[in-house]
């Protein structure tokens, strides 16, 4: 069981990136659900998505106590950290977010997502870095199923960004290690 | 059909097409835009029609027009909207039309809120507007079973020439789930001859809920009423889940009976007898559910996204024999489970609150 | 023996429920007329409203439905988009379309929903007893405006043709009155024409007969035409608005 929120401005992917996690899920036959937070809220110029990926039914998709917070933005970690559950993983932006105090009962894991997105020559692939460490330091999907579930949600006219979207996750993933 | 992530809203609308729907009249309002924004692209590719109406008065006019014309027809709305249609449900419900209403519903009173609420129970299940009347009231507790039921529910308005609520709230609208497009059992049905499409060959029919002779008027009403009795014998459903034991019995619909589920395999991992009644269908609602529970059972908790109005319901069903409890929370917030645990364990323990 | 009046098959033979010199008869009749020698009947489907000719449904000899106060425009869109190959019309007073009905018969003009709005102008809300309607003239002595309607209190007359000409949708808008027998067969004629825009798929058409009420009005039907004539017509001229010959 994987509960999980990824959060962030709009137009930075993190919709999109627990839209491929929850596809993913689908695709290894595990119980998904996916929700957005809507509302005024999305016009603030913050988004998030709560996703859930688990071999169970799934109570509630609206999560109050995530495993994994994905913080592309400052005011996204600002929220979101507190709510994690103790022995969580929080995954921040580190290109946009400077850490200082903060929880020492969670994993902490910075990764300079815009910087390492722009060496890649698509400062819009952020998130999928992002993913990348998510895929490695997590056991929530399979990177082959995420690539499978990429060519999903990205429409077939945006096929030509396959390359760099995996590129981005294998970039994420190293980056981690 | 391979399983596809879908939005609850866009997965109405894509369930209500596969059942034959081709007509919807709506009116923007949050959180169920996705089911006018997802019909407005796909219905002119099946030439059906979207028109984005003046107001939920004026969409839920067309729908009668249109029903009445004979065709599948649906609206969509959230509860500010819902409102605003219950003049035409009831003109609906009183031409005995068929159609489907979706009521996504927000925290009220008033304008409210737009997180999701259960807070139109009343209003979906009693009536709603004007007269003796009631929906067929579906509450799905998640997007398959949401598809599953709005591809039935055109069948069974037709077969009872009445109008289908599918009640969700703004969690289902919102979230995305796996789903699949099954082709449900298909009921006999008969053909629409009363239906308004030029009298060639044939005397004028009239689509009409005007009876100035009380007589005839309690004559028509009779029959409604027979109508809703045959649903009540015919159309209860409901699951139960882990009641063969149970001490305690939760009721609960929609989203919120998944959060119970969940809060009753927490409670029985600590060897509290819990079970769930989940109703599916809200009208008729499914008294016989608690008929059939075991001896064991010695009180009931009623869990909710209202201030208790289903709770009337299982009160009416477990008819005295056993205390019903509440639990319930307002505004657009989701009950979590602690608080429901909170409760069950002081009723178990025989503080209820 | 030769056949000189006979009843339009578009009607019933039911005797209608319309008080002594109600002019409600006569129109009725032309509509009927229209859609005879349209030869239409049997491709009509009529929307009858809430007020004195809530029971049109009775009347008129086609496929029927009755709408709640004032949406019969919303229910005719719903029929009409359902049957765009039939010919779908609308029959409502003044309190109905231009009081609680304003949003739906403003918006079907403006889609330019191909249907037909036979809108019948009496000033007053005749079902209900005599009260006053969007259309009653400023001193007109109604139920509830028993001083007579005073503008300064709740505000000036609605002149719907002249509004709704504005619309690009509305292709076909005029007044027209059955005050006296010339008038009776202009009024035909405009009639007739409404069903043929809607039938050339143009869009909207609506005819605005101006009508008497002689319970209400308190006269005699002969005193009321003439009230009419002297009362109405000045308040509300009589003639086309927008033809469909403007719209290319």
């Amino acid at each position: 069981m994987a509960e999980m929120i990824f959060a962030g401005f709009g137009g930075q992917g993190v919709m999109s990136m627990g839209m491929m996690v929850a596809y993913a899920g689908m695709i290894e036959e595990k119980n998904v659900s996916w929700i957005p937070s809507y509302g005024p809220e999305m016009r603030g110029g913050t988004a998030n998505c709560a996703v859930v990926v688990t071999a169970d039914e799934i109570g509630s998709p609206i999560i109050t106590e995530p495993d994994v917070v994905v913080a592309m933005n400052l005011p996204s970690m600002t929220k979101f950290e507190p709510m994690l559950k103790p022995g969580g993983m929080l995954i921040y932006n580190s290109s946009l977010i400077e850490r200082e105090e903060g929880r020492d009962d969670i994993t902490v894991i910075g990764v300079p997502a815009n910087q390492l997105a722009t060496e890649l020559g698509n400062s819009r692939v952020a998130n999928m870095v992002v993913m990348g460490t998510l895929l490695a330091k997590t056991e929530v999907v399979g990177t082959e199923s995420i690539k499978k579930a990429l060519r999903q949600v990205l429409p077939p006219h945006r096929h030509d960004l396959l390359g760099v979207n995996e590129d981005a996750i294998q970039r994420g993933a190293e980056f981690s290690r | 059909m391979a399983k596809q992530l879908m939005k609850g809203n866009e997965a109405i609308g894509e369930a209500a097409i596969q059942a034959g729907c081709r007509y919807f009249f709506g009116y923007p309002i949050t959180p169920q835009n996705e089911v006018p924004e997802y019909m407005s692209r796909r219905l002119p590719e099946v030439d059906g029609v979207f028109l984005q109406a003046e107001s939920e008065v004026a969409a839920i006019n067309m729908v009668y027009g249109a029903a009445g014309a004979g065709a599948r027809v649906m609206t969509s709305s959230s509860s500010p909207g819902i409102s605003l249609k219950q003049e035409g449900i009831s003109y609906i419900a009183g031409s005995e039309l068929p159609c489907l209403i979706i009521n996504i519903i927000r925290g009220g009173p008033g304008l409210g809120g737009i997180q999701p609420a259960q807070s139109d129970y009343f209003q979906a299940t009693k009536g709603g507007g004007h007269g003796d009347y009631n929906l067929f009231v579906f509450a799905p507790a998640s997007v398959q079973e949401m598809v599953d039921l709005i591809m039935e529910s055109f069948d069974i308005a037709d077969y009872y020439r009445n109008p289908v609520m599918i009640l969700g709230d703004g969690t289902l609208g919102q979230m995305m789930e796996p789903v699949e497009f099954k082709t449900p059992q298909k009921r006999d049905l008969p053909p629409k001859d009363w239906a308004t499409t030029g009298c060639a060959g044939r005397e004028p029919n009239i689509i009409n809920s005007l009876s100035l002779v009380a007589e005839n008027l309690e004559q028509h009403n009779h029959k409604l009423q027979k109508k809703y009795k045959h649903m009540k014998e015919h159309e209860q459903r409901w699951e139960s889940y882990k009641t063969d034991d149970a001490e305690l019995v939760m009721v609960a619909y929609g989203t919120t009976a998944r959060i119970v589920k969940s809060v009753v395999n927490k409670l029985r991992d600590q060897g509290v007898k819990v079970g769930l009644i989940r109703p599916i269908t809200i009208f008729p609602f499914p008294e016989k559910a608690f008929a059939e529970l075991p001896s064991t059972v010695k009180a009931f908790l009623t869990v909710e996204m209202s201030a208790g109005q289903m709770v009337e319901d299982v009160r009416l069903a477990v008819n005295g024999k056993h205390p019903v409890h509440f639990c319930g929370r307002t505004g657009g917030i989701i009950p979590a489970p602690a608080e429901i645990i909170k409760v069950a364990t002081e009723i178990m323990g025989g503080e209820a609150k | 023996m030769k056949l000189i009046f006979d009843r339009p098959s578009a009607l019933t033979d039911k005797h209608t429920h319309y008080c002594p010199g109600c002019t409600h008869g006569i129109i009725h009749r032309l509509v009927a007329e229209a859609i005879d020698e349209l030869e239409v009947r049997e491709q009509a489907i009529g929307v009858a409203s809430v007020g004195c000719s809530v029971l049109a449904y009775e009347y008129f000899n086609c496929d029927m439905q009755q709408a709640a106060h004032g949406r019969a425009p919303a229910v005719a869109t719903g029929i009409k988009r359902v049957h765009p190959d039939k010919v779908v019309f609308t029959y409502q007073g003044d309190g109905d379309l231009a009081s609680i009905g304003m949003a739906e018969i403003v918006h079907a003009a403006a889609r330019g929903e191909k249907i037909t709005t036979i809108f019948v102008n009496n000033t007053i809300y005749g079902m209900t007893g005599g009260q006053m309607a969007p259309t009653s003239l400023v001193g007109q002595k109604t139920t509830t405006s028993p001083y007579g309607r005073q503008a300064e209190h709740c505000g000036y007359p609605i002149r719907m043709s002249e509004l709704l000409s504005t619309l690009q949708g509305a292709v076909s808008v005029a007044r027209v009155s059955v005050h006296d027998v010339p008038h009776i067969l202009k009024a035909k004629k405009a009639i007739k024409k409404a069903f043929e825009t809607q039938l050339s798929g143009k869009g909207f058409s609506i005819v605005e007969v101006l009508s008497t009420c002689p319970t209400n009005w308190g006269k005699p039907p002969i005193e009321a035409l003439k009230w009419l004539e002297e009362n109405m017509i000045p308040y509300y001229p009589l003639g086309e608005f927008r033809s469909p010959e403007e719209v290319k």
